[in-house]
């Protein structure tokens, strides 16, 4: 029980996927304009990336290390990843439409989200088990959702602030997100167990 | 080009089956070469570890497994002409200030600490990552102590060793890394 | 003549993939800690991005359009493999170095960004100098990125001491750093490219 809290305090604090390990940082750039995008882009990610992780552990373990196909890693998942995440829109649109127009904009985002590929690639890495796995995928998955929507409610701030013409838009989100890495390095180090 | 059915199967199963098969031909062709980029590594840090000791059998060959307090360590005996005269132990930790860290230590037949090379880390540069320079650097050097004379914490702990400025974590992890290979070493030499 | 040339400088300067389109930012701020991490970083998905342009505009025609994009990320992931294989039997400590962030190239926006956007559309040539300039582009912003945090964080550029270390502030080396410093370089490069139009 005490690795799991481990693995989930450090995925979500101390080993940040956006502010430590730098994954994820497109969408946590180009969607956290607005809170409620940023929360939907954060569920959408939560949703592939569990599913994801589980999917390509699972292939690792039974396809790929047993035929000693390991080289052909990153070509398997990065297409799991892409014909999931098209699966998923086709299946939400049929079965939940409600959840569908709330992530359905976010899910084609998704493919080429660093995030899901590096967190599935990691897992692999770590030598995890399938349950640390989908541990670690959820809680790095609430991480992200949580940088991206503190992120956001950042921005929306500054959007009524006056900022220098050159430093608008992107160049000042930088430096907020910068600022908050600093405020997420006052978890490191920190160990349970 | 049209998009019928049968032309997407088959044009998408065509360039999978070209990539996998390019990538199954630049596996075998690299399969060696980083086989041996691996074992010069290897190489390279045993004779880093070891440095006054000649040897002259490869100590890779002979490289075995010793479980000590329940972590896996791997031994890798240096001989000259049969006789046991140094030992290199790749060794582990994995509460570094950022998980794993894997070090090698070398150890003289008495148990003194030859030298050391880092294998692996992911420690903070600027703090962590010092341990390369640190622990070698004559101010706080480890080489030529012994576990059996000196007390391997950091001096925070009551130790013999001055830990890294600002990086008390990952020295700590380095030398209970450390402590676990002088184990190892002792338990392999009691074998022989 | 001119053409060729303009589609080669325009991925360095107008559309300068890091300063301008603002795409790939994850290896551009992960492996920036020092000038040459970044710049052989730049240079990795600079080899994959000219071998999948070039391969890209040779099967653009032979590709349905409703599953080219599944078919350019076939041909990608194949390319950054070869690469991840490569690296590690020649360059093994550069490649742990990077580690994560070379079998990611595959999800950089920029590779599939360029085939989408120019590969699918021109000729083999025009795609392979496009790859070169975009390719360009994006190591040269990373090798900028990654001296001004060494040169901010430890007092060197390329491993050469500029000024003792005891001056440096660690904080450029770290992740903050890495957020402040691409934020303040993009700043420049917009304010020096509206003050020259």
């Amino acid at each position: 029980m005490l690795e799991y809290i481990s693995i989930i305090i450090t995925a979500i604090f101390v080993n940040n996927i956006v502010f430590a390990q730098f994954l994820g940082i497109c969408p946590f750039i180009g969607v956290s304009r607005k809170l409620s995008s940023a929360v939907g882009m954060g569920a959408a990610v939560t949703f592939v990336m569990l599913l994801a992780t589980a999917i390509t552990w699972a292939l690792q373990d039974l396809v790929l290390n047993p035929f000693g196909l390991g080289f052909m890693q990153t070509i398997v998942f990065i297409l799991v990843i892409a014909a999931l995440v098209q699966m998923l829109e086709i299946i939400l649109k049929k079965i939940a439409p409600v959840l569908y127009s709330a992530l359905g904009v976010f899910l084609p985002l998704i493919t080429t989200n660093c995030a899901v590929l590096g967190v599935a690639i990691t897992v692999v890495q770590k030598g995890m088990n399938l349950g640390e796995s989908i541990v670690y995928a959820l809680a790095t998955a609430v991480g992200f959702t949580m940088a991206i929507a503190i992120f956001a409610g950042i921005r929306e701030q500054l959007a009524w602030t006056s900022v220098p013409k050159a430093m608008r838009g992107v160049p000042i989100a930088m430096i907020c997100a910068g600022l908050l890495a600093m405020a997420f390095m006052g978890f490191s180090g920190i160990k349970i167990g | 080009m049209k998009s019928t059915l049968v032309n997407m199967v088959l044009s998408l199963g065509i360039i999978t089956i070209v990539a996998a098969g390019a990538l199954a031909g630049v596996y075998t062709a690299t399969k060696q070469p980083i086989e041996e980029a691996k074992a010069a590594k290897q190489k390279a840090a045993i004779g880093q570890v070891l440095p006054e000791i000649s040897f002259n059998n490869n100590p890779a060959d002979e490289a075995a497994e010793v479980t000590v307090d329940g972590e896996t360590v791997t031994v890798f005996p240096a001989r000259q002409d049969g006789e046991l005269v140094g030992l290199a132990v790749e060794s582990h930790d994995t509460n570094g200030f950022s998980g794993l860290i894997t070090v090698m230590y070398g150890f003289n037949p008495s148990g003194d600490i030859t030298g050391y090379a880092v294998m692996q880390h992911a420690e903070t540069p600027g703090l962590g990552s010092k341990m390369g320079e640190w622990f070698c650097n004559p101010a706080h050097s480890i080489i030529g102590l012994n576990a059996a004379t000196s007390n391997l914490t950091v001096s925070k702990d009551g130790g013999d060793v001055d830990a890294i400025t600002a990086a008390t974590i990952s020295s700590r992890a380095f030398l209970r890394a450390l402590t676990l290979a002088d184990k190892a070493s002792k338990q392999f030499a009691d074998r022989q | 003549m001119n053409d060729k040339l303009k589609i080669l400088f325009n991925g360095i300067i107008a559309e300068n993939p890091t300063f301008v389109l603002m795409l790939g930012m994850c290896p551009t701020l992960g492996t920036t800690g020092s000038a040459i991490n970044g710049m052989s970083m730049g240079l990795a998905t600079m080899a994959v991005l000219i071998c999948s342009n070039v391969v890209i505009s040779l099967i653009k025609n032979f590709v349905p359009s409703k599953v080219r994009i599944p078919a350019y990320i076939v041909v990608i992931a194949a390319f950054v493999s070869v690469l991840q294989l490569v690296m590690e039997a020649y360059v093994p400590s550069l490649y742990a170095t990077l580690g994560i962030f070379i079998p990611l190239i595959v999800v950089n926006c920029i590779v599939l960004g360029r085939a989408e956007a120019f590969a699918s559309r021109h000729g083999v040539l025009d795609s392979c100098l496009d790859g070169i300039g975009i390719g360009l582009g994006f190591t040269v912003a990373l090798t900028i990125l990654g001296a001004v945090r060494e040169l901010l964080g430890t007092g060197k550029v390329f491993d050469l001491t500029v000024y003792p270390e005891q001056f440096g502030s660690l904080v450029f080396v770290l992740a903050p750093g890495a957020f402040i410093a691409l934020g303040l370089l993009i700043a420049l490069f917009t304010k020096f490219r509206s003050a020259k139009c």
